[in-house]
């Protein structure tokens, strides 16, 4: 990277109005779980283990100190979520938390190795119930009343790229992102949920939530990450919410079974591998704490920077953190 | 063979795609939440000059394009080809007509010209931003016009034509924007 290229790069790339917007967010965010009786916690940003998801890698940093003379590799975490799922398998009762969560290889216009993330688990609410409080949770942050719309993931896909996302084969999804000219998707060697991800950030993703706040739901079982597959197996109890094209949030009716959670793992362990990434270390705490049992409960995290960037009418997320990468 | 990343990808980079060099205008990283990362770029394709969108799975290679732009001063053409030389080394190149495009009509021996080269050899050639040249033919205009109101056209010694106002005579040298093709002033003689 360039550095240092002008004279000016010693400021930040949030104005100083935009800094103050930052800091009434963060402090309506804070009297919103007040009020509802939501616990704040901090878990630690350093752990010994990762997630498996293999389209999210770690930036890593090591302890030397009394204890590991030789050094213990520690994982900057992407999320708190197995720290706070330990929490509420201690029977902490609903929880939330503000924090800086990492990602290594992230970066542009939206996206930034380090980031603010908002993150809550809620103990008796299921997906839809949790979606409610992200829209009440949004609205008084912004002290703007928006429209909220839900839409099924596969329904997405039929209404603007006629073809059924939960049935189509990777060669389906191909020849239906060649119609559609997302442009050099012929030269693109990808598995199903590749494809899938093509079409949803390329043609679906901009014309989502344009008037407001719109959750997409019922994402296919390949895609359920951390959250429950539905009775039939077909779709996952995970939603995301988009505002003005923008992903700012993903939620889960959380997966609380121990054994399917260690095969997960072990899945995206598998895929790891066979692309050539390094597998990562299993969250054996985590295991333990579903076997001692999850409370249902639903969860979700939220970007704060990008919410910002919606809310000031910004498109670079350098434009609403203090010091972005490139300003180290 | 060198390669880039795509995360070396940035406007100006030079990439292989479809056997022709490309340079990069625009990168875009789009990644969701949970799922594959993209770049997104605009390229323009250095032969033909058209601008493309193509799109990467992160992490892959591409391989880069021997390209670099050098001056050269043109030295002659039989025809065929347009005769460049590097002032400094002595090295010659000759471009083809698909080099050398809209050039030929402005450039005098001598004239030094940007070029890009691809693995050595010339794929465009950039006339200088202005050149002078010599009116070989245009009508009389009327005597005591100095307005330059209405204008008429003018060959040059290269043959292109340009249009230039109306006193301007046979003989005259002008000064031209290549970029416009647009007259822009009388020329002084040295």
């Amino acid at each position: 990277m360039d550095r240092r290229r002008h004279l000016d790069d010693w400021r930040p790339g949030a104005s100083l109005e935009t800094l103050r917007a930052r800091a009434r967010l963060l402090a309506r965010i804070r009297a919103f779980f007040a009020a509802r009786g939501v616990l704040e916690v901090e878990t630690p940003l350093a752990g010994i283990s990762f997630g498996t998801d293999p389209a999210i890698e770690p930036l890593r940093t090591r302890f030397t100190g009394p204890g590991h003379a030789r050094g213990l590799d520690l994982y900057l975490q992407s999320s708190p979520e197995f720290f706070m799922k330990r929490l509420l398998a201690a029977g902490s009762g609903p929880i939330w938390q503000l924090g800086k969560a990492f990602r290594n290889g992230e970066a542009g216009p939206r996206h930034n190795p380090e980031f603010t993330l908002l993150e809550w688990y809620r103990p008796g609410f299921d997906d839809a119930a949790l979606m409610d409080e992200v829209a009440a949770l949004v609205c008084a942050a912004l002290e703007q009343d928006l429209p909220v719309e839900h839409c099924a993931y596969a329904a997405l896909f039929r209404t603007h790229l006629g073809i059924d996302p939960l049935e189509a084969d990777a060669e389906g999804l191909r020849d239906c992102a060649l119609a559609h000219d997302v442009l050099g998707a012929e030269g693109l060697v990808l598995d199903r949920d590749g494809w899938l991800d093509l079409l949803m950030s390329t043609l679906i993703e901009p014309l989502l939530g344009r008037d407001g706040l719109t959750f997409v739901t019922d994402y296919p079982a390949s895609q359920a990450s951390l959250a429950r597959l539905a009775p039939d197996g077909r779709t996952a109890a995970r939603f995301e919410l988009y505002w003005q094209g923008m992903e700012l949030a993903n939620g889960f009716h959380e997966l609380s079974d121990a054994t399917e959670q260690a095969q997960r793992f072990e899945q995206e362990n598998c895929r790891r591998r066979s692309a050539g990434q390094a597998p990562m270390p299993v969250d054996d705490a985590l295991l333990a704490a579903l076997e001692h049992g999850l409370p249902d409960c639903a969860g979700v995290a939220l970007g704060i920077d990008r919410l910002l960037m919606c809310q000031l009418g910004l498109d670079d997320i350098d434009q609403v953190l203090a010091f972005s990468l490139a300003r180290l | 063979m060198a390669s880039y990343n795509t995360n070396e990808f940035r406007s100006g980079l030079k990439l292989m795609l479809d056997g022709d060099p490309c340079v990069i205008i625009e990168n875009e990283f789009v990644k969701p939440g949970k799922g594959q990362a993209f770049n997104r770029v605009k390229l323009r394709n250095l032969k033909t000059g058209r601008v493309l969108e193509k799109t990467f799975k992160s992490g892959e290679s591409v391989e880069a394009a021997d390209v670099m732009e050098r001056d050269l001063a043109y030295l002659y053409t039989d025809g065929e080809f347009w005769y460049f030389m590097d002032n400094e080394t002595y090295e010659q190149y000759q471009a083809d007509a698909n080099a050398m495009g809209e050039a030929v009509k402005w450039i005098k021996e001598q004239d030094v010209c940007n070029v890009t080269l691809w693995n050595g050899q010339p794929i465009v050639v950039e006339a200088p931003n202005f050149v002078v040249l010599e009116i070989t033919e245009t009508d009389p205009g009327l005597k005591g016009d100095t307005s330059g109101g209405g204008g008429k056209p003018a060959t040059l010694e290269t043959g292109a034509v340009v249009r230039v106002p109306l006193f301007v005579q046979t003989g005259e040298k002008i000064k031209v924007d290549t970029r416009s093709g647009e007259y822009v002033s009388r020329a002084k003689d040295d």
